[in-house]
């Protein structure tokens, strides 16, 4: 069981200001049912003096992120855009008295969902994540996401990068890479990860029926998920792809490779079949 | 205001120590403290009550006193089992278990993959969460050293064909070992009729205190010892025995057998009532498993929208135990290996929560649990941004 705060267990149990907001002008969301929680922040802001007024939410999560969101909006209303975008992580965390340190995450989505609700009023566009920079494919944390977290928190570990921004908790693909960022950032020198070589494509008929079974049993079923799948390469048994919409940012991207789309092929082409996830 | 009552559902985690075990054991804190290897008397009689305990827990699976080796725990029977064949046997270089055995069989099988040299063949499972035994057929091979598959699964309650896969094991001429933490005590076990060769056994999911297990291993079966030392267990186990404890599993054993046909009524009749009152309320709600083929105390449902670690504070709240496959109860990021081996989606996979009954469950412990549920899952679905009426 978390050791939680008596007020981290208070404002789970009596969130404050939970639910829609109706006359709400800037709303920003974070999170997904894949990754395991979401948030949805509500704002009406005054126009003239650009003071958040009202401030709801609806939290999908565990107790810590209910609290946090709840933490989150007693803690903008009554500041101005600017002076609520100044308020961090930290001082959402130390409003309920501290987060379990594998929580931190609950309280970087309050500050995201925050973000994204002022850029939404601004009209601003969210910043894309471009494919290239993503770290973390299981949670979709960002190279950048993961360098700030560490500046600003002192993070020293990869636990301590995960407690704070989910990155590396999934797959444990990244961690190899949180490492190396971590030694940059922190001043020691590692030596570079060996470059992965290219596939080369070979086998035309199994490449076809890969492809087959990709397009015709496996897409239309991650679609429904509003996922998608593309094949990037075959390389004898080795089959390259990409995982694309929900499934791209989905906290169990591996797990979806693994038991659907591993599974599949090896049933329907070939037992050896191993998925990888195109770089 | 509904008065609270303390409702415990968590039995698959660990269960209450029966009052008749638990009476079992005292004497072998107190005056019956001997060893049971020494030649005078106080070890004498203390070597009395260990043959029948050993006598009992044989009994629960129709196998000769002398195939069980008593051990701490369920994990340490699965750890001998796994390493003790493989040691024995250093030819073969493949081993085989499925996407959804406790981590006490996974990770070792892992372990020896990644650190052995073993090539491993994880068998996955369907939606239901049942094995594809065409499948086992398959993958097995002169090759193979081992394979472990659960007698019944930890989470779902699902039951697999332990039986058939025994025989399937016995044709390829595998080595076969059955986890059965879950399934000893709830479903009769003949391993007279059942040709496993290895299974493990918990004792506190069987209501003795935790710090006990045992390990059948089929006479005939070529397997080095886990703990070198002594002369106990046979030779197989070295250390001195763990006196109260083994006393306490004997009895436990025998409470079991003579609960099992209670088991699989006044249980499974509690399960079903609880299942049906929840579904019957709640909306946006699914079983995970398999409903035609499960122990008879398990039921494991997903509620759609909202996570599992919020639902079961709730519950605590209200006094209510049970458990959660939701990533966030188990400090990883990611929800329960079982349930994404069944590929549970995730809108209700973060949701899921297991109810696990004992023997000890009660009628009006069910009908509160029916009562207090529906408001925690509308309560939180409320907070979703996810649910819509």
């Amino acid at each position: 069981m978390w050791d939680y705060t008596k007020s981290v267990i208070d404002h789970f149990e009596h969130p404050r200001n939970a639910g829609k907001l109706k006359d709400a002008n800037a709303v920003g969301q974070v999170g997904s049912l894949a990754c395991g929680d979401a948030l949805k922040l509500f704002l009406k802001v005054d126009p003239e003096t650009e003071k958040i007024e009202k401030a709801k939410f609806l939290t999908f999560g565990c107790a810590s992120a209910i609290a946090s969101a709840s933490a989150l909006t007693e803690l903008v209303v009554g500041k101005t855009l600017d002076e609520a975008l100044a308020v961090t992580n930290e001082e959402i965390a130390a409003f309920l008295g501290g987060l379990p340190k594998q929580k931190m995450h609950c309280s970087v989505m309050g500050k995201e969902a925050l973000e994204a609700a002022i850029a939404n009023y601004r009209g601003q566009s969210v910043e894309e994540h471009k494919e290239q920079e993503v770290l973390c494919k299981c949670f979709w944390v960002d190279e950048e996401k993961v360098r700030e977290n560490i500046r600003k928190h002192g993070l020293k570990t990869v636990e301590e990068v995960t407690a704070y921004t989910k990155a590396g908790g999934g797959c444990g693909n990244c961690i190899g890479d949180i490492k190396r960022i971590l030694a940059e950032e922190n001043g020691s020198i590692v030596e570079q990860q060996v470059e992965q070589k290219k596939p080369k494509m070979t086998n035309i008929a199994r490449m076809k029926l890969v492809s087959k079974v990709i397009d015709e049993e496996i897409a239309p079923m991650l679609r429904k998920d509003g996922g998608d799948i593309e094949l990037v390469d075959v390389d004898n048994t080795d089959v390259y792809v990409k995982l694309r919409g929900a499934c791209a940012r989905c906290a169990n991207a591996k797990a979806t490779l693994k038991h659907i789309v591993e599974a599949k092929l090896r049933e329907s082409v070939d037992e050896d079949i191993k998925i990888i996830e195109a770089e | 205001m509904q008065e609270k009552m303390q409702v415990y559902l968590d039995n698959n985690a660990t269960c209450m120590v029966s009052p008749g075990v638990k009476d079992a054991m005292m004497p072998f804190f107190g005056e019956l403290y001997g060893n049971p290897s020494s030649m005078h008397n106080f070890g004498g009689q203390v070597a009395k009550h260990l043959v029948i305990a050993r006598e009992k827990v044989a009994a629960m699976f129709n196998v000769d006193p002398d195939e069980i080796v008593f051990t701490s725990c369920g994990s340490e029977s699965n750890n001998h089992a796994i390493r003790g064949v493989l040691e024995s046997n250093k030819e073969k270089k493949h081993i085989v278990t499925t996407k959804v055995e406790h981590p006490a069989v996974l990770n070792v099988y892992r372990f020896l993959a990644k650190n052995k040299g073993y090539k491993i063949t994880e068998l996955g499972v369907n939606k239901q969460g049942d094995l594809n035994l065409d499948e086992l057929k398959t993958v097995l091979s002169p090759d193979t050293a081992l394979l472990s598959v659960m007698a019944a699964n930890n989470e779902t309650g699902n039951i697999f064909p332990i039986k058939e896969i025994a025989e399937i094991a016995k044709e390829k001429n595998v080595v076969f070992h059955t986890d059965a933490v879950q399934a000893a005590g709830k479903i009769p076990l003949d391993l007279k009729k059942i040709p496993v060769d290895l299974l493990s056994l918990s004792g506190h999911k069987l209501h003795t205190p935790k710090g006990i297990g045992a390990l059948y291993i089929r006479r005939g079966t070529a397997i080095t010892p886990f703990i070198i030392g002594g002369h106990q267990e046979n030779g197989r186990r070295g250390g001195t025995e763990n006196v109260p404890y083994i006393i306490g599993l004997g009895k436990a054993c025998e409470e079991a057998v003579a609960h099992m046909n209670e088991e699989a009524g006044h249980v499974s009749k509690l399960r079903d009532k609880l299942e049906a009152g929840l579904r019957s309320v709640i909306t946006h709600t699914y079983i995970n498993g398999n409903p035609l083929s499960r122990l008879p105390n398990t039921t494991n449902i997903g509620f759609e929208f909202i996570e599992g670690e919020a639902i079961l504070l709730h519950l605590s709240k209200a006094g209510i135990a049970a458990s959660s496959g939701s990533a966030c109860t188990s400090g990883s990021l990611e929800p329960s290996h079982v349930l994404m081996a069944m590929g549970v989606p995730f809108t209700y996979a973060h949701g899921s929560v297991r109810f696990s009954l004992s023997r000890f469950t009660t009628e009006a412990e069910i009908d509160y649990t029916i009562k207090i549920v529906p408001d925690v899952i509308k309560n939180l679905r409320e907070l979703s941004p996810f649910y819509e009426e």
